[in-house]
């Protein structure tokens, strides 16, 4: 038997009874720091970010530019937004496919027995998760621009709409982060996502204008946080105006995160 | 240790009084005590599925306790959890370190995470690692570990902050003789400096070797509790195990065995075969000459240290069931996953 018994006191005195602000923040750049080592390892992480926006912004212009707009430099105000907001979706929700995996592996199991804070190894990948939606951004806009688009808000609209985009894919990512936790596989989720992701892309303005649709679905478009989304950069890339969709369109996702963000922490805590 | 006039859990790491865990309708831990005191190795020994793993988790707030109390240096575990978490550290069944980081970058993560400093990180880390012999694998990426070279982190990983209540899950399991040497030097160093361990075991010399005080647990319930010696007395000090020629000699065997060594022997489920314990190996010889006196053949005959089996057969009446089965190990993986 050892020799030295330490004082119960002793022991105690070295443990706090939770996780400071400051704790938690540090946490999360820890796990997002590893986040971003295990993106730089696994390079293929970045494909979809890489080629959707360089595929899709081409061939939607393309395939419904006459269509819609009776030309493709006519719809490049309308579309480039669409897109901006599609890609922003799809980059997010890679996010609650990533998580499932990763919660599987032993790892976490090391993450759930030490004293961090409950939602660090969530905000981690979600915070290191927003290069992805740069990449994506920042590629639809260039690829737009050579197509010949040119946004009549300039420089500081597109910088605007760019931000709002990140924002707006950042706080959708909690959505998915959520369903990572509650599902039982990485295929679930993987499949759950896609039924969300593709009404709330196509069920929404960011394609064609949303008058020509039945009134239920115009309905429909009114409240989906993508369509205000869509609005929102489309007013500050085109017009280089903060307009009231702006607004709502934060407001939107400030909601989204409020709900999923702790929902998220909890079904992750109970999946002890 | 001063543990006499004081109330025991005083002086103890663990203190449980009826844990339990239900899975929907089966019980995995069936209201176990445990007290596990300060400075001493605590070896739980029992089969695959008894509820080791279950046992641990819960006490480590890492599973809901469904029933009973459970203290770590007197804060509530279930009350406390983030407290608890600082005064423990876990190694798991199975390895849980990072796949796609390196040993040096592994323990760096959790020693950050920890709220030790950038730089105190990078010196903790190659400490731990030389004193784990894996600096020359530093910078290698786990995937690239052999099984003991990653046991060997996992460990390496919970001493960080150098808790002082250390969760050891099955620790030298698939280990090969050598490297589980090894182990059993770095555990007991562990308790030199001051840590107390509470270690789970499927192997009765390990717990032995190790433990102080063991508790033999089975389908969920503890079933003995005491020193490595106490246990082994209540099976003898080594075993002679026994085949009959003939099978219906049996009942005459066991009258003959109970003459010559004070004690009836156990039957294992073949047919034919007894194990009787023996406090002495000499004393075998006794057995078999009581047995060719009584005009009972064998076929073969043979004297080993108990193994594990037959202190569950001592002790509970039948043998670990599960031991042999390699499927087990596959099921319980996927269940801890
Ligand atoms: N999450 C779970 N859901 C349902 N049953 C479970 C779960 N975890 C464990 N069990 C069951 O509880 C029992 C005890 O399991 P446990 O892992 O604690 O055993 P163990 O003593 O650690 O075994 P081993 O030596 O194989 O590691 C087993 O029958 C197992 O199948
Ligand atoms: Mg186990």
């Amino acid at each position: 038997m050892s020799t030295i018994v330490l004082e119960r006191s002793e022991i105690l005195a070295r443990t706090t009874p939770r996780n400071s602000l400051r704790d938690t923040a540090s946490q999360t750049l820890t796990l997002a720091w590893r986040s971003l080592t295990k993106m730089r390892r696994n390079p293929e992480q970045f494909f979809d970010v890489i080629i959707q926006p360089l595929l899709f912004t081409a061939m939607f212009t393309y395939i419904f530019g006459g269509a819609v707009s009776g030309s493709v430099a006519n719809y490049m105000p309308l579309i480039i937004p669409g897109i901006l907001a599609q890609t922003a979706l799809t980059a997010c929700m890679a996010m609650g496919t990533q998580l499932r995996e990763d919660m599987d592996k032993g790892v976490f199991d090391r993450f759930k027995s030490l004293p961090i804070a409950r939602i660090a190894p969530l905000a981690g990948p979600a915070l290191a998760d927003v290069i992805r939606y740069v990449i994506a951004a920042t590629l639809t806009i260039l690829v737009g621009l050579a197509m010949g688009y040119r946004p009549g808000g300039g420089f500081v609209g597109v910088l605007g709409g760019w931000t709002l985009t990140i924002v707006a894919a950042w706080s959708l990512a909690w959505i998915f982060t959520w369903l990572g936790t509650i599902a039982r596989s990485a295929q679930a989720v993987q499949g759950i996502s896609m039924m969300i992701m593709f009404p709330l892309s196509f069920m929404s303005n960011a394609f064609v204008d949303a008058k020509t649709m039945p009134d239920w679905l115009q309905t429909f478009v009114k409240f989906n946080p993508v369509s205000h989304v869509v609005t929102a950069v489309r007013d500050l890339m085109n017009d280089g105006k903060v307009t009231a969709d702006v607004g709502w369109a934060l407001f939107g996702c400030l909601v989204v995160v409020a709900i999923f963000a702790p929902l998220s922490v909890r079904s992750y805590k109970r999946h002890l | 240790m001063p543990t006499n006039n004081l109330p025991s859990n005083l002086h103890s790491a663990v203190h449980a009084t009826g844990l339990i865990k239900n899975f929907g309708e089966f019980t995995a831990v069936d209201a176990i005590d445990l007290d596990v005191r300060q400075g001493e190795i605590f070896g739980v020994l029992g089969p695959n599925g008894a509820g080791k793993t279950t046992m641990l988790k819960m006490l480590a707030t890492l599973l809901p306790i469904d029933g009973g109390e459970a203290e770590i240096f007197g804060v509530d575990v279930r009350k406390e959890p983030h407290r608890i978490r600082q005064l423990l550290g876990v190694t798991g069944q199975y390895a849980s370190v990072d796949e796609n980081l390196t040993a040096n970058e592994n323990l760096w993560l959790f020693a950050r995470l920890q709220g030790v400093s950038s730089k105190d990180a990078r010196t903790t880390a190659s400490r731990l690692l030389e004193q784990f012999a894996l600096q020359e694998a530093a910078d290698k990426p786990i995937s690239q570990f052999s099984g003991g070279m990653r046991r060997r982190l996992d460990l390496a990983a919970s001493l960080i902050t150098q808790p002082p209540l250390i969760f050891l899950d099955e620790p030298t399991t698939g280990l090969d003789p050598r490297t589980r040497g090894q182990m059993w030097d770095t555990i007991r160093s562990l308790v030199d400096n001051g840590s107390t361990i509470l270690l789970t075991t499927q192997y009765l010399d390990e717990a032995d070797q190790l433990a102080d005080r063991i508790a033999v647990i089975d389908r969920g319930a503890k079933v003995a509790e005491g020193t490595p010696d106490q246990l082994k007395t209540s099976v003898g000090d080594s075993t002679l195990q026994l085949q009959l020629a003939d099978g219906a000699d049996q009942s005459l065997a066991s009258d003959v065995v109970r003459r010559v060594v004070g004690e009836a022997p156990v039957l294992t489920p073949e047919s034919g075969r007894m194990n009787v314990a023996l406090d002495n190996a000499n004393r075998a010889a006794d057995v078999l000459i009581g047995l060719r006196e009584a005009g009972i053949g064998i076929t073969s005959v043979s004297v080993d240290k108990p193994t594990l089996d037959e202190v569950f057969l001592a002790l509970t009446g039948h043998d670990t069931g599960e031991s042999n089965d390699p499927s087990t190990d596959e099921r319980e993986l996927e269940v801890a996953r």
